[in-house]
């Protein structure tokens, strides 16, 4: 595996040498930035009311400020994820330089290996910004840092599954373009999929929406560790990369 | 070194390369020529385990590419036609990524690094990016990357594709000078370069094996005879075309003349030695002393397609007219 290193690391070194590490960035740091400000401003603002009517409901910080906020993320990656996976293959076939990495001594699972980790390393570069905020919630407040670890789990194994999808996309085209709009189609996909459930009882209605990342993430917000939950998006990766794999070899009987 | 049997690829409709077989020993440089489309990028693509064969065999240094694909890359060092540069990084970055993909690390990595920038003359561009190097740079990067790792066999796709004269010199005398390490194949449709820098050539054409020869035999048969153009014009008015081609079918040595072109006052002729013959200073004297202008006489090279015709003349000559005319210098 230290082949799929090395290729992670040159990646990683091209995702911020362009700007497009720096872009996704920034634009993610001040989507979240809006979103926390406008959930800790409802939070106090609530605080204050209650306090002038002199009653006291018991508020929580994991429950109102942080829960729907790591499920508001886990929406939002779903607008990332496309632009950090749509050049891993595309922009290589484009280029030739798949040649070289096709005729070295490397495993193809180590190429895809190494690339997705990549992707899944960049996203969570974006997961940090979340945490810079949620570090004020634990210097002004104190909330459960468990639950949050547990969210922070369930947005990496969303991403990594959907990485892996967009992978998968990136290695059926040479165009950058074709990949991102075809995983962002796919992304949106799995995430609609779960409202079918909500106005349609029956049982493909059920099973479509139990399709939905989303939905699997809520157990993650609320700090819950769902075997079911884990092992769906372990599915979900391991299905993208095998696509992936797949994929990769059916590049060389056909080109 | 090399050894392929049969070894072909379909595609599904075509047919790229069909059963060629040949065998390259231990530090030999060998030529792939034949006009573009012909098969050379396939076939290295099959070497080099990028693509898999069809049918047939190959084996590099003992191993089979499929059966050991891995044993295979880690004894190869391949340039694709267009260098795989990522433009984003530099030199000395770009050569540490590949020499670790190839296996190598620490202070054995570093020392290669260097020894191939200097062997490449890449030293004054080790800092850049790779995206702002000219061609010439590109192209050599492409050549360090591919002996990084100091492969057995090297193979290269067209090295001297896109460069200036003086950049194409300088790669071949590279190319030249690596051979004593490694065995070499390198692809072209430029027959000087196959007579500069190579010890033995095989000629492919439309996916199948033309030829496989040494360089010496083949410039026997490409420089045996002569070939001339002549233009003629008449000094005193109009002038006849054929009286001019039986004046110099007469001149001693030529083997054939062929009108290209012809208008009243002036006329074109192609026109072919006999094998060892030269006669350019007869035909201008035989010109002259008859009265016409001579307003133009120059040999021109032998095309690729002509080898061709001459390689392969018997076998199938209305199907080789209609191959791609490729000029050769």
């Amino acid at each position: 595996m230290r082949n799929a290193w090395v290729i992670c690391r040159k990646e990683l070194g091209s995702y911020f040498a362009s700007p497009v590490a720096y872009i996704l960035l920034t634009i993610f740091g001040l989507i979240f930035g809006y979103f926390f400000w406008t959930a800790v401003r409802f939070f106090v603002f609530e605080g204050i009311e209650m306090q002038m009517r002199g009653q006291a409901y018991p508020m929580n910080i994991n429950e109102q400020i942080i829960r729907p906020l790591l499920s508001n993320v886990s929406v939002i990656g779903l607008f990332f994820i496309p632009m950090i996976t749509m050049r891993l293959f595309a922009e290589e076939k484009r280029t030739g330089t798949i040649e070289l990495l096709a005729t070295s001594p490397v495993r193809d699972l180590e190429i895809i290996v190494g690339k997705w980790l990549a992707a899944l390393i960049m996203y969570s570069c974006l997961l940090l910004f979340t945490a810079l905020n949620f570090a004020f919630l634990f210097r002004y407040g104190n909330p459960d840092w468990k639950p949050l670890l547990i969210g922070y789990l369930g947005l990496l194994l969303q991403a990594g599954g959907l990485l892996a999808i967009g992978t998968f996309i990136s290695t059926l085209t040479k165009n950058q373009i074709i990949a991102g709009a075809a995983t962002f189609g796919v992304c949106i996909l799995l995430w609609v999929v779960g409202w079918m459930g909500e106005f349609e009882m029956s049982t493909w209605a059920r099973a479509f929406s139990y399709l939905s990342v989303v939905t699997h993430f809520e157990s993650f917000a609320r700090g819950v560790l769902d075997s079911k939950d884990a092992i769906f998006y372990a599915a979900v990766i391991f299905l993208g990369l095998f696509f992936t794999a797949r994929s990769m070899e059916s590049l060389r009987w056909r080109s | 070194m090399i050894k392929v049997q049969d070894l072909t690829k379909r595609y599904a409709r075509t047919v790229a390369v069909d059963q060629i077989s040949f065998e390259v020993a231990k530090g030999q440089i060998v030529g792939f020529l034949g006009p573009n489309g012909a098969g050379k990028t396939t076939t290295m693509r099959m070497l080099t385990c990028f693509l898999p064969p069809s049918a047939g065999t190959a084996t590099v240094a003992g191993f089979d590419v499929l059966e050991q694909p891995l044993e295979v890359k880690k004894r190869i060092g391949y340039l694709p036609e267009t260098p795989p540069i990522y433009p984003e990084m530099e030199t000395v970055e770009y050569l540490r990524f590949v020499g670790k993909l190839k296996g190598l690390s620490g202070a054995a990595l570093e020392k290669r690094v260097d020894y191939v920038c200097e062997r490449c003359a890449i030293v004054d561009v080790r800092t850049k990016l790779l995206g702002k190097l000219s061609k010439g740079y590109r192209q050599r990067v492409g050549l360090a990357q591919a002996i990084i790792h100091n492969p057995d066999v090297l193979i290269l796709d067209e090295p001297t594709a896109g460069l200036d004269p003086k950049q194409i010199n300088e790669t071949r005398d590279l190319i030249k000078d690596l051979a004593g390490e490694h065995t070499i194949i390198l692809s072209t449709h430029i027959l000087p370069e196959v007579e500069q820098t190579c010890e033995q050539v095989i000629i492919i054409n439309k996916g199948k094996l033309v030829a496989t020869n040494s360089v010496r035999n083949l410039q026997a048969q490409a420089r045996g005879a002569e070939l001339v153009v002549v233009e003629v014009a008449g000094r005193t008015g109009p002038l006849d075309a054929a009286i001019v081609q039986h004046k110099l079918q007469q001149v001693g040595g030529v083997s054939q003349v062929v009108c290209k072109q012809q208008s009243d006052s002036h006329a074109v002729f192609e026109i072919e030695s006999e094998k060892g013959r030269f006669v350019r200073g007869d035909l201008a004297r035989a010109v002259v002393q008859a009265g016409w202008d001579l307003n133009e006489l120059r040999p021109t090279a032998m095309t690729l397609e002509e080898i061709f015709l001459q390689l392969t003349g018997s076998e199938a000559p209305s199907e080789e007219k209609a191959a791609p005319q490729e000029v050769l210098q």
